[in-house]
């Protein structure tokens, strides 16, 4: 469904690997790939849209789908800590509230200020859409300030102490929002009974929408000397340090990414259900969302966007075992892991523009014999998907 | 009211530690946060409900059992779960023992049902009179049995040799198994007593709070967790110390009418030492070697 972007910067003359006909191997140049991809975005947002109104897919169904897309997202952004920086964040539901009580308490502000209506959102306006917008970007970086304040201690401990310290912050954020109306005598975030009257302002389309906008940035950012920074922190962080990286900023650059994206997940999240309740997004949903990330492959976009897909479907489809379907999770969640401790797909990554130049160059898996071809193995290096 | 309040932090600091040795036993020898260790205490507890409130049974043979079930349960989360994993990365053991504690509270609630089972008192002595204090024998019991425990342990581990092997496979897993020491059955060894030490907690934890649900594990897995992380985990003086702090902390937080605020001060509390002190209270700083 939410195959979208695949775009693959790679230097336009391929240069990789030992090749017979040097020079002969076609390639894409990069304007076109991201044609490609645009074109590809495109009509599955298209498609998915018409098929919404058509009335193929209901009401619930559509549901389901914008949660897919916001896990996508959140997995994705964790993918970024996880994957790509190599840490192991254990707070990110944290990030997610911040973000979602940041994004609704903005955007009923702001409507009662403009004096748009909870129906307004519903048909859709300009006004509607830049206020549901700016929403999203303050949410996003109320997330991304919460990332800055835990970041910066964090990041100074290792792998598990990391870990706990950031399983504390979003403890710590979710007794805050739970308790802090009746202790300031704010009206802020509603306390336990939850924050209401948040306008449904999610939609398919801007759900898969900012799910492309999201993998794109990511993957724009992990191509970039920035992303590369990053990896090479993860691969060996005393070495990173040794050729001049500055593994401080990059470790927060990339933790604070993460947060930011996961507060754009939050407020989609919130406009979706309608109501904000602490106790969600407690250190479960956390694990939830690693989960779907290592079962996936650490690393790969296309691992996380898959078993996001997935793990949001299966529990739906399986309603009517749902005594069983937990203990069901739980065993597979072990069995993956013993059998393939590395997630279902490895570090591997899938990239239209690269099956193009496949077919354009006649490079099938069945015609190759020995030495593979540039582009054939890209090992860590993660591409795209949406 | 004093006294009360402080017997109280010791018998809720001293469930804690029991509970934070196992943590930092299983750490110390395999580098594993063992998510579901908290779960292991549910286990103990339901089987104590088991014996006493469906069976009838004698509390003194539903302590038996439950530290009993706990250990067998440990060495078999192990041996089914961890085992097959000991060279993979230690992200996919940490999802393992996740994957682990979802299973047993999930089981538990399938078994059992979702809703808290009381477990009967274990012992009809409510208090007991010092001078002219009346002290809660639950509470004095909790503490008398976590330093005999403690000792115990530290004995085990400082003068036996099996204890010696775990600390040699804690130093270092390759040059133990050259030495001749059978590291697996040592990480097993290991596992039953921290399993066991969890029995204990959960005999203790019922007698406290006479509960017993699915889920009562997480929340005390995880704040005895943070109480390991406090006191330096891999140690054991620093487990007791971590849980007794975390104890204390949740009584006079609860005693200053803040009681919704116990689990963010503990948490607060764990951010501020691991800042200033990155390795807990009683942490070795370890050199990294390039």
């Amino acid at each position: 469904m939410e195959e979208e972007v695949m775009t693959e910067k790679r230097p336009i003359i391929s240069t990789g690997g030992p090749q017979p006909a040097a020079g002969k191997r076609r390639s894409l140049s990069m304007p076109a790939r991201y044609a490609i991809n645009a074109v590809l975005v495109l009509v599955i947002l298209i498609l998915g849209e018409l098929m919404i109104d058509g009335g193929a897919i209901n009401r619930y169904q559509s549901t389901v789908l914008e949660q897919v897309g916001i896990y996508i997202i959140l997995a994705v952004s964790l993918n970024i800590a996880t994957g790509y920086l190599g840490q192991l964040p254990l707070g990110h539901a944290g990030f997610m509230s911040m973000g979602a009580y940041g994004c609704s308490i903005f955007i009923i502000r702001m409507s009662e200020v403009l004096g748009i209506g909870a129906r307004d959102f519903v048909t859709g306006s300009p006004m509607t859409f830049l206020l549901v917008l700016g929403g999203l970007v303050v949410g996003g970086l109320c997330a991304a300030v919460a990332g800055i304040i835990i970041g910066i201690p964090a990041l100074r401990l290792k792998g598990d102490y990391l870990a706990i310290i950031t399983l504390a912050f979003a403890e710590i954020i979710r007794v805050v929002m739970l308790n802090i109306d009746s202790v300031l005598g704010f009206e802020l975030t509603g306390g336990a009974a939850g924050l209401t009257g948040i306008p449904g302002y999610t939609s398919f389309l801007l759900v898969f929408g900012c799910v492309a906008v999201v993998c794109f940035l990511i993957h724009t950012m992990m191509k970039s000397r920035h992303g590369r920074a990053i990896l090479a922190i993860r691969d060996n962080e005393i070495a990173a340090e040794a050729t001049g990286v500055n593994t401080t900023y990059y470790k927060t650059l990339a933790f604070v990414a993460s947060a930011f994206f996961a507060g754009v997940a939050g407020g989609l999240y919130a406009g979706c259900v309608g109501v904000l309740q602490p106790a969600v997004f407690g250190f479960m949903k956390s694990i939830e969302i690693l989960v779907m990330v290592v079962l996936g492959g650490m690393g790969s976009m296309l691992g996380s966007a898959l078993s996001a897909t997935v793990l949001t479907i299966l529990p739906e489809a399986l309603r009517a075992f749902s005594e069983y379907r937990m203990i069901a999770y739980a065993v597979v969640l072990v069995l993956v892991m013993i059998f393939r401790p590395q997630g279902l797909l490895g570090s591997y990554d899938f990239s239209l523009s690269r099956i193009i130049e496949r077919v354009m160059n006649r490079d099938f898996p069945w015609s190759r014999k020995s030495a593979a071809p540039a582009g054939a193995d890209d090992g860590k290096e993660a591409s795209h998907d949406a | 009211m004093f006294i009360t309040q402080v017997l109280n932090g010791l018998q809720l600091g001293s469930i804690y530690a029991l509970v934070a040795l196992g943590y930092t036993m299983v750490y110390g020898i395999i580098l594993l946060l063992n998510f579901a260790h908290g779960d292991i205490i549910m286990v103990g507890a339901y089987v104590s409900w088991l014996v006493m409130a469906q069976l009838g049974l004698n509390p003194v043979l539903a302590v038996i059992l439950s530290v009993a079930a706990c250990t067998l349960m440990g060495v078999l989360i192990d041996k089914v779960a961890y085992a097959p994993l000991r060279n993979a990365p230690r992200l996919s053991i940490l999802i393992t023992a996740i994957g682990v504690s979802y299973f047993l509270e999930n089981g538990a609630q399938l078994v059992f049902g979702a809703d808290a089972k009381v477990v009967p008192a274990y012992t009809d002595l409510q208090t007991i009179q010092v001078g002219d204090l009346a002290l809660s024998f639950p509470s004095v019991l909790t503490v008398i049995v976590t330093i005999v425990a403690t000792v115990a342990l530290t004995l085990v581990v400082q003068k036996t040799k099996l204890g010696k092997a775990m600390r040699a496979v804690s130093e270092d897993m390759g040059a133990a198994r050259l030495m001749g020491i059978n590291v697996n059955s040592t990480i097993s060894f290991t596992f039953a007593v921290g399993s066991a030490l969890a029995g204990i907690g959960a005999v203790l934890y019922a007698m406290a709070y006479t509960q017993a649900s699915p889920t009562m594990g997480m929340m005390l897995g995880t704040k005895a967790f943070v109480a390991a992380v406090l006191g330096g985990i891999g140690s054991i003086p620093g487990a007791v110390v971590g849980g007794l702090l975390v104890g204390f902390a949740e009584v006079i937080v609860t005693a200053l009418g803040l009681s919704v605020w116990k689990d963010a001060v503990v948490f607060l509390l764990l951010i501020i030492v691991l800042v200033v002190r990155p390795t807990g209270i009683f942490g070795r700083t370890m050199n990294e070697k390039v």
